[in-house]
């Protein structure tokens, strides 16, 4: 028997499952790795230095936060940190400079994740709040996106342009007719590989869509939330682009471009962030597409898939609050 | 393939003694038997020290409405009556008999021909069943005798009987329905006959192929019972899920089966209920399994209630140098004993010793909400809001969450990634809660 | 300068009317407090420990106002000087009592108690009893994971890691009794306060038959009676093979500690006693015998 011969007594049950944090972290960081090497093809060494930075400054300020000010022991390994750091670069231009990611690390680990108590007790998903807190701190050095391929060996110093939301946006405001425009952007092949300006992660949707698809069967999240988003997305602008054509883009362009397939497979869907039930699921999925088809359709922003997340976030609480799961024997009667 | 739909988990089977057959166990020294091991009120005692005793005489009988007798398991002299630990640690009141020899009752027919329940009545079988003090043998060791008299206004028309076994490593209900096929049908038909139905199921999951291909056909000849066969997935042998998974039926929140027409016993009971009813034989003794991976062999032991568990460790070979845990059940619903020289209860299905690699609990981190705790909650309830109310001692909370429904299968533990003692905070919960309800009153 | 003039007007106007309109509404939905709970309140601790019995001071004050006496209000932390000033305030007369103090009857270290088994489930003392007996062969002893030391409010008990039991501070214990609900194995017993903290008691609360209560713990109450036949006070009494010393008839002579065979009462705060020198003893006791009747 081990320790001084004693039996040990435990409430059942005394067998356990093998999944861990730890595990499901690590599948998360998996399951990003193509869209980084989407990144790494067309950004080249900006998305290395940004991610680099981005990984290294949270796990960085996630220790000292919890070593000093906490006075917890780090749980630097359960990979959240890292993850927060990837989804936090991945949202992000490849050019941005080292101390602004080092900011929004803080921001984000900081701020938005330790100040609640760390794992699982933050309401807002901390990437995101990190990622909002530059775009509004510093809009110019967020919104100018080096050009896929062209900046492949430059960092700060990468030729930029806009990305074809911000070609529709700017655009259609002008007046320019949606042909003309069309011909701006790249094509829609072009775009799902993700040969176009853009966040260093959002790029492209194939790679997206193979992580999910792994995330998927690895049963890390389920699909109830990127599929309502995408189908909200899809149905929300295909509505508006049958009433007006001329005004509005198809909804296959609103899929592909910008971060909504980022956003509804690995923003939305982080656990801690999201409501517990399917319908829950659901009803927050709805609201993220719908949200982010307002601000893309009718805001002063081209991209909202950002905001919408943030503002979902807040409703969990109140969605787990009254989407409760079906209990066992709670309505049906038999005689 | 039938199972049922809500929640549930698949734990590894590791049926590991399966492959052996029921051998009998030699006698205690002394015999230790609780007065308490069934639900309800502790049995009277009806022997005084120096009395000496039979094999299957009547040692301490039902005091309530909710009680069982208890017959002596050997043969020998009442050396005293005071309370001795139980599962539990604490000190309960039990008969110790030193045995001496093994006198039967000569009222117990010990031939092994099959007997036929001809002409008996419901009322006679119900009234043997409390006479010999059986109980369920599946775990909760209701008494037998209360389950099925089916209580004024209600009607039963299915007893679904629980072949299911579904907590891993155990196999005593296993070899029985290999070993007692007809025994357990003839049984069936008893309790059939006490509830009135036409109609029984024996659920069976798939992970035992041979007991199906064998119950299914003798029960050929048994006209009323059919053998079902589900789908693995624990916790199936709970009732509830059994009859939902049989049935399509759902027994309403704290409700009982009664209410949806179906009352289930488990295969082990069906046989005790043969036995007492026709063999004229009390509930003194059951088929425990002794298992564990690190065992040198497992076994399935016919065994006396009150022979002290370390007799039936000893049996296999002793505890094996990396043992840290010995378990009462099974390794999701099962007690860990903090001693070994407790006895062998009516309650006991398997004796499962564990190294603390298998069984040892880890760093319980946060809740990361995931929700893998609600979705394998069998119940529908959320475990993760339960132990963050638990924590705060928020009990009324607990209540309107329906703490009260959770049927402790364990699920929501053994899924959690963050390995959090969910159902430590769920269990004290649920005690709370029926505190503060008993104070209403 | 037009802008300045129009944004400072309409500013002012929108100022004004909310004001208004919250005054309003304020004056609306007012609800009638009497300022005595406000005063009362001001003279309670502030602690919220819950010691009196009410949710919160707050609580207790509004109790206090609407109580027809103040005979069965005490609020434990403040004590009789506070519930005196409380009675001042509301012009009654406040109900005195005893300080008390919280007294932990285990003195089962790992010494004295062998650990049987190892307990490995969530960590809190409600939560392991709600298991079994407890990783000692005592069922009754203190299960030493905590849960009192969690809900004290006022810092003052601690689980001594060298014996795995809690200790009383007495300067900061304020006998709210919060450690004494949150103890499952009601342990823990709010005792009279005597001069210099002086303890005399019992540290234990097993119930079992002597010899199972001595196999279980070296210093384990065996109830063997010789503490009562050496008590001139009429202190003792023992039920289910258990001693206990009434707090209010105990004159603090310490003759049943020498007497115990098992150490299972303690004394605490007292002077030591010269090596086997009866007499010295004896005029000790008498001292403090004058002492605590002067008292």
């Amino acid at each position: 028997m081990s320790p001084n011969n004693l039996l040990t007594v435990s409430h059942s049950p005394h067998v356990f499952g093998s999944e861990s944090v730890q595990k499901i972290m690590y599948r998360v960081l998996l399951a990003m790795v193509p869209a980084f090497a989407v990144s790494l093809i067309f950004f080249g060494v900006g998305a290395l230095i940004v991610t680099g930075v981005a990984v290294v400054s949270c796990l960085v300020f996630e220790y000292l936060i919890a070593r000093f000010l906490l006075k917890v022991k780090p749980t630097l390994w359960d990979g959240s940190a890292a993850v927060t750091g990837v989804l936090l670069a991945f949202n992000v231009p490849s050019n941005l400079p080292v101390w602004m990611i080092v900011v929004g690390s803080l921001v984000a680990i900081g701020i938005a994740k330790m100040s609640f108590g760390g794992l699982g007790k933050n309401p807002f998903n901390p990437a995101l709040a990190g990622r909002i807190f530059l775009l509004v701190s510093f809009p110019v050095q967020m919104t100018s996106w080096p050009k896929a391929v062209e900046s492949r060996f430059a960092y700060l110093d990468a030729t930029t342009g806009a990305t074809p939301l911000g070609i529709m946006k700017e655009g259609l405001k002008n007046g320019q007719p949606m042909v003309d425009l069309l011909k701006d952007i790249p094509d829609y092949g072009q775009m799902f590989l993700g040969n176009m300006s853009g966040s260093l992660g959002e790029i492209s949707a194939l790679a997206l869509l193979l992580g999910g698809l792994y995330l998927l069967i690895k049963k890390v999240i389920t699909w109830h939330i990127p599929v309502s988003i995408l189908s909200t997305v899809v149905l929300f602008t295909g509505l508006m682009w049958l009433i007006n054509p001329d005004k509005f883009a198809d909804p296959l362009f609103h899929l592909l471009a910008g971060g909504v397939i980022l956003g509804a497979i690995f923003m939305a869907t982080d656990m801690v962030t999201s409501p517990m039930t399917p319908v829950g699921q659901i009803i927050f999925g709805v609201g993220i597409g719908l949200i982010t088809c307002l601000i893309r359709l009718f805001g002063a922003y081209p991209e909202g898939v950002s905001f919408a997340i943030l503002i979902m976030n807040a409703f969990v609480p109140l969605i787990d609050k009254y989407v409760k799961p079906k209990r066992f024997g709670e309505v049906v009667k038999h005689g | 393939m039938r199972t049922f739909p809500k929640g549930g988990v698949h734990p590894p089977g590791l049926k590991i003694a399966s492959g052996s057959a029921i051998s009998l166990l030699s006698l205690p020294e002394i015999a230790c038997i609780h007065l308490s091991q069934h639900l309800g009120a502790p049995a009277q005692p009806v022997v005084a020290k120096g009395d000496a005793v039979k094999v299957g005489q009547l040692i301490a009988e039902v005091s309530g409405f909710v009680s069982a007798n208890i017959h002596s398991p050997v043969s020998g002299i009442i050396q005293k009556i005071e309370p001795a630990p139980d599962a539990s640690g604490y000190a309960k009141p039990a008969i110790f008999i030193e045995v001496s020899g093994d006198e039967w009752l000569e009222s117990i027919d010990r031939t092994p021909v099959l007997a036929k329940p001809n002409g008996i009545t419901g009322d006679e079988i119900i009234a043997k069943v409390k006479e010999m003090g059986i109980v369920g043998l599946g775990g909760a060791t209701f008494p037998s005798h209360v389950k099925i008299s089916v209580p004024k206004g209600k009607k039963a028309d299915i007893l679904i009987i629980n072949g299911v076994e579904c907590e891993p490593y155990l196999t005593s209900d296993h070899r029985l329905m290999l070993e007692k096929g007809e025994e357990i049908l003839t049984g069936i038909q008893l309790l059939m006959r006490a509830l009135g139905v036409e109609r029984a199921v024996i659920g069976i999951e798939r992970n035992k192929p041979d007991a199906i291909r064998h119950l299914a056909g003798l029960a050929a000849g048994y006209p009323g019972i059919t053998v079902c066969a589900l789908k693995v997935k624990y916790p199936q042998g709970g009732e509830k899920q059994l009859i939902k998974a049989i049935t399509g039926r759902e027994v309403p929140s704290l409700g009982l089966p009664i209410e949806v027409g179906a009352v289930v016993h488990n295969v082990g009971t069906a046989f005790a209920v043969y036995e007492a009813v026709l063999k004229n034989k009390p509930l003194f003794e059951r088929v425990v399994t002794v298992t564990g991976k690190n065992l040198a062999h497992t076994a399935n032991f016919q065994v006396r209630i009150g022979t002290p568990v370390i007799q039936l460790i000893d049996a296999v070979g002793g505890l094996p140098g990396n043992a840290a845990k010995v378990i009462n059940g099974g390794p999701m619903m099962g007690k860990a004993l903090p001693m070994l020289g407790v006895p062998v209860t009516k309650g006991t299905s398997g004796i499962l010793i564990m190294s603390d690699q298998e069984s040892a609990r880890k760093q319980s981190m946060n809740c990361i909400r995931c929700s893998r705790c609600s979705s394998a909650c069998p119940m529908g309830l959320e475990p993760y809001l339960l132990m963050s109310l638990g924590e705060a001692k928020r009990w009324e909370d607990m209540e309107s969450e329906h703490t009260l429904d959770c049927m402790e299968c364990g699920s929501c533990s053994y899924t959690c990634p963050s390995h959090r003692p969910l159902l430590d905070y769920i269990r004290i919960g649920k005690s709370n809660v029926n505190r503060i309800i008993r104070a209403r009153k | 300068m037009n802008t300045i003039v129009i944004t400072i007007i309409s500013l002012s106007v929108i100022g004004s009317l909310s004001g208004v309109i919250l005054f309003l509404i304020a004056q609306k939905f007012k609800v009638f407090e009497d300022p005595r709970i406000d005063d009362v309140e001001g003279i309670l601790p502030g602690a919220n420990c819950g010691g009196c019995g009410f949710p919160g001071c707050r609580g207790f004050a509004d109790a206090c106002v609407k109580a027809e006496s103040l005979d069965l209000m005490f609020c434990p932390v403040g004590g009789n000087d506070g519930m005196v000033k409380v009675a001042e305030a509301l012009g009654r007369v406040a109900a005195t009592k005893d300080p008390t103090v919280a007294v932990v009857r285990c003195a089962g270290s790992p010494d004295h108690r062998r650990r049987t088994n190892r307990y490995d489930s969530a960590m809190t003392c409600e939560i392991a009893s709600g298991l079994y007996s407890g990783d000692t062969a005592c069922s009754f002893g203190c299960l030493g994971l905590g849960d009192c030391t969690v809900v004290c409010t006022f810092d003052a008990i601690h689980m001594n890691p060298v014996t795995l039991l809690p200790e009383v501070d007495d300067a900061k214990c304020t006998s709210c009794g919060a450690c004494v609900k949150a103890c499952p194995k009601m342990i823990i017993e709010l005792r009279k306060k005597n001069k210099k903290d002086r303890k005399i008691y019992v540290s234990c609360i097993n119930m079992d038959k002597g010899a199972s209560a001595k196999k279980a713990c070296s210093v384990a109450c065996i109830g063997c009676k010789a503490c009562l036949k050496a008590c001139e006070y009429d202190a003792i009494t023992i039920e289910n093979f258990l001693a206990y010393i009434d707090p209010v008839k105990c004159k603090l002579c310490r003759k049943c500690v020498e007497v115990c065979p098992t150490d299972s009462i303690q004394e605490i705060n007292f002077p030591p006693r010269k090596k086997a020198d009866v007499e010295v003893a004896v005029t000790e006791t008498q001292a403090n015998k004058t002492i605590m009747e002067g008292f």
